[in-house]
């Protein structure tokens, strides 16, 4: 009998891999964790022009003060045009957005937000992608939840739809608020 | 003639193809080879985190580019390999390692292999002496009774 069990084990093996697949294949493979919240990081100094005025320099002090939601965006990234919606509806919630115009032009991103509404306090001109960088930014649009001290407090990667808004970022909100 | 002179034409058209598409990956100035052969093992482990597996070496994302950028910068500026990966994973997360770094977490990943060896090697071991003893066991009266049976009735037929 003893035996017998002993000869199950490869079958026990294999199922165990099959768990694995199984379980592997209901992952997202665009999904990354996110570094700045894990280690519930300050937001990374900075210091850049805005977009709508190329003489007003802004630093990380920008994002203090207040729970802040910081857009990653830019004019010839489609996703963020369909994103623009959900964020206006925040801006309307009354919840303070900072944009950071990343890899565009001024004349460009300017045009955008003629476009497509307008739902920022101010944004941050990054041409070179610098600050970007520092917020380990691979593909816009992404989104940085930003407490009151300046933590940052989740990390959005890819398109805002309106069913992530309801479930995930009006929440994060709520509770970091 | 002219067939050999089309051939080296395609020959030559295929190269200059070739190089163009490398092109896209920018030329780096090294004055130091051994810095030269650290961007280029840095830049083949790192991952590009916009990517489905590929290292930031090989790929045209933009973030790769960047991410190239700055280990060169670094690199040029005397940083260690360490300090290089560690600045990238600060930022894009462990994702972009292609070897996992021994911590909490990754102890099962690195260990399990080893774990699994020296268990193959346990359980061959305990079936091998199992074996040995099972047929170094002397007879049992019982089957020695047996065997002089057969043995006997193989003498008398």
């Amino acid at each position: 009998m003893k035996r017998r069990l002993l000869l199950m084990l490869p079958l026990l093996g294999f199922l165990v891999l099959m768990l694995f697949l199984y379980l592997g294949l209901g992952l997202n493979p665009f999904h990354r964790e996110s570094k700045l919240v894990q280690d519930a990081r300050a937001f990374p100094a900075f210091e850049l022009s805005t977009l709508e005025d190329p003489e007003r320099r802004v630093d990380e002090s920008l994002i203090k003060g207040e729970v802040t939601l910081v857009n990653v965006w830019g004019e010839w990234c489609p996703e963020c045009k369909r994103e623009m919606p959900q964020l206006l509806d925040l801006a309307e919630r009354g919840i303070r957005l900072v944009g950071v115009n990343w890899k565009d032009t001024r004349e460009k991103g300017l045009g955008f937000l003629d476009e497509f509404g307008d739902p920022f306090v101010v944004n941050v001109f990054d041409p070179d992608g610098e600050l970007a960088f520092e917020l380990g930014v691979y593909g816009a649009p992404e989104s940085f939840l930003v407490d009151a001290d300046g933590v940052i407090r989740y990390h959005h990667t890819g398109y805002i739809s309106p069913s992530d808004l309801r479930d995930t970022i009006l929440p994060e909100v709520e509770k970091w608020q | 003639m002219a067939v050999i002179r089309f051939i080296t034409l395609v020959f030559c058209l295929s190269f200059i193809a070739a190089s163009a598409q490398g092109a896209a990956i920018e030329v780096r100035e090294f004055d130091d080879p051994v810095k030269e052969e650290r961007y280029k093992s840095l830049t083949a482990s790192l991952r590009c985190p916009t990517c489905q597996n590929q290292a930031i070496n090989d790929s045209d994302a933009p973030v790769s580019g960047d991410m190239r950028d700055r280990v060169y910068e670094m690199l040029q500026d005397g940083r260690s390999d360490m300090e290089i990966r560690s600045h990238l994973v600060e930022r894009f997360g462990d994702y972009v390692l292609y070897n996992p770094r021994l911590e909490g977490r990754t102890y099962l990943l690195w260990g399990l292999p080893a774990g699994l060896v020296v268990l193959g090697g346990v359980l061959v071991a305990l079936v091998v002496r199992a074996r040995r003893n099972a047929s170094a066991r002397e007879l049992s009266d019982e089957e020695r009774a047996r065997l002089d049976a057969l043995i006997n009735r193989g003498r008398n037929s």
